[in-house]
């Protein structure tokens, strides 16, 4: 319809899209925007100091930190290698609990659909509760420290990668799979020859990339008493002592820098 | 000995892929499969290894029923028969040596394939066979390193390995050019002669098929239309099978390039 009126011959060109799918994606975008100016305008009225009032307050709050005291950080330095060695812990177990989960995840492989369905749901579930909860539960349950940390991580990280990989296991290639069936091989060979190969890159990476999160996230976790250096920074803020807290945070603030670094060069290699 | 007793097979979706099949194949013959797209030859080859299961007759391969088959029956049904495909489907990421031993699975305990501890014999093999089809120089390239050629003599190579009584060839030439296509269906023919090996191949192609076929079997609408020696075979004979005249586009050529 809109090709008529500069084309010379009036044959009938087709739209790019159905006329409602044009529909659909304009109501959508437009209850979208609603939603945004909805909530815009209200956040204004909750914000009662506005900006000017928050600006001002950052310069108190900047002097009362500054300068960090370089003192501690010997003192620190341990819980820090806890919260890294939290999140290295509860990545390995994870990704370690993933492969038979994305494996049932995955629509190819598990051609059985009530434990596809199943595995799905509760992938689905665990991902749901947030990784704050999942911490203040397990402290509850187990007492401060880093073992009720580290469930809650493993369970936040496998809910995120078992997704992610079953999503990379339906994207491969199925015809060296069926080769291998053809060959006589069994359910584990099929996997191990034809899917892994394919799979290993995109795990590893993914592997990674949820290591990278856990280590921000293991921080956090301190602060709600699941151990590590999260736990230290929360001590400090407690007793008002801000040159001792600016020096976690500036050091959490370097390592996590630096693993960052290191492991977006890793992925790089692999892909 | 394979013998199609009245097979039928109806798909889920209620396609009639195959109706009341009746062909008895012998062994060390080589035969070709011709039919236009659609007509079942597909459906008709890969019922040899159960990769899909006819819904009616009965099957007998070796004078065994293979449609009464389940888990490790199968598995030995599929090691006796090897399978080639259009798009040679090699582990893409995995060196050609890996992808040649994955003929020996069916042969191999789980534990010992997961573990790669292949017997010294498995490795010799799969050279050998490699070698068979001049292209052992390149053993640990990446297979997505080759040319469609090649990986189609790759996959030859791991149905070599698998040192099968059947060779089940689903258009081994389709994706590849003119001269290409007459080198692997030299190979096939080779090896079915060399090691008398039963071998079943689908084609497009008239030309290639009176050319390497010991016997046409051709194919319309899940029905066997025509079963003779390549002797008893005319333009005629295809013109009946596709039901309309021979194009340009039925035969491959080449045949003297090669
Ligand atoms: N998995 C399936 N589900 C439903 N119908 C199918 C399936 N596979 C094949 N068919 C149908 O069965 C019939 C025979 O298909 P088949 O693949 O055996 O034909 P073919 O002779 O191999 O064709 P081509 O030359 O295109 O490969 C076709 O009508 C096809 O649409
Ligand atoms: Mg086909």
């Amino acid at each position: 319809m809109t090709n008529e009126t500069n084309s010379t011959t009036p044959k009938k060109v087709p739209a790019i899209y159905p006329a409602k799918t044009k529909l659909q994606v304009t109501v959508i975008f437009f209850v979208v925007l609603g939603i945004y100016l909805f909530s815009m305008s209200w956040t204004q009225q909750q914000m009662a100091g506005g900006f000017s009032g928050a600006l001002s307050n950052m310069f108190n709050v900047i002097e009362k930190f500054f300068p960090p005291n370089t003192a501690v950080i010997s003192a620190i330095w341990g819980p820090m290698v806890e919260t890294i060695q939290m999140a290295i812990i509860a990545t390995t177990v994870a990704a370690i609990l993933t492969v038979p989960l994305a494996l049932l995840a995955a629509e190819n492989v598990t051609t059985f659909k009530p434990l596809y369905i199943v595995t799905r749901t509760f992938l689905n579930l665990l991902r749901t509760i947030p990784d704050l909860v999942l911490a203040v539960i397990f402290v509850g349950l187990f007492g401060i420290g880093l073992f009720p940390g580290i469930l809650a991580l493993i369970i936040f990280s496998l809910g995120i990668l078992a997704k992610l990989i079953s999503e990379t296991i339906e994207s491969v290639d199925m015809n060296p799979l069926e080769a291998m069936r053809a060959s006589g091989g069994n359910v584990f060979q099929v996997i191990w020859y034809a899917l892994i190969p394919q799979v290993l890159p995109q795990f590893t990476s993914l592997v990674l990339y949820v290591f990278e999160i856990n280590i921000r996230a293991s921080v956090v976790l301190g602060l709600v008493g699941a151990g590590g250096i999260g736990l230290i920074l929360n001590q400090q803020l407690g007793f008002y002592n801000y040159p001792n807290a600016m020096m976690i945070i500036i050091l959490i603030f370097v390592v996590v820098i630096a693993i960052e670094y290191i492991s977006t060069k890793i992925r790089e290699a692999l892909l | 000995m394979i013998e199609f007793k009245d097979v039928g097979l109806v798909y889920p979706n209620g396609t009639e892929g195959l109706k009341k099949i009746n062909v008895t194949i012998n062994d060390g013959e080589f035969i070709v499969i011709v039919g236009l797209s659609g007509a079942g030859k597909s459906t008709f080859i890969r019922s040899i290894n159960r990769l899909v299961t006819p819904t009616s007759g009965s099957l007998l391969v070796d004078n065994e029923d293979i449609l009464k088959y389940r888990g490790s029956d199968m598995r030995k049904l599929r090691t006796k028969t090897g399978m080639i495909f259009q798009n040679y489907n090699l582990v893409k990421r995995s060196n050609v040596l890996k992808n040649v031993l994955a003929g020996r699975l069916g042969h191999t305990s789980t534990l010992r394939s997961i573990l790669n501890l292949y017997k010294k014999e498995d490795i010799g093999l799969a050279y050998e066979s490699l070698q068979r089809v001049n292209i052992a120089e390149k053993i640990y390239n990446r297979a997505d390193e080759l040319s469609g050629g090649q990986q189609q003599r790759v996959s030859i190579a791991r149905v070599l390995t698998q040192q099968p009584k059947y060779i089940l060839a689903d258009e081994p030439v389709a994706s590849l050019d003119p001269p290409t296509s007459h080198q692997v269906m030299t190979y096939l023919k080779k090896i079915n002669k060399e090691d008398n090996i039963t071998t079943i191949v689908n084609l497009h192609f008239i030309d290639m098929a009176m050319e390497y076929a010991d016997r046409i079997i051709g194919m319309r609408a899940g029905e066997v239309v025509f079963d003779g020696p390549v002797s008893e075979v005319s333009e005629s004979t295809f013109e009946e099978i596709y039901g309309r005249s021979i194009r340009e586009d039925d035969l491959r050529g080449g045949a003297d390039k090669s």
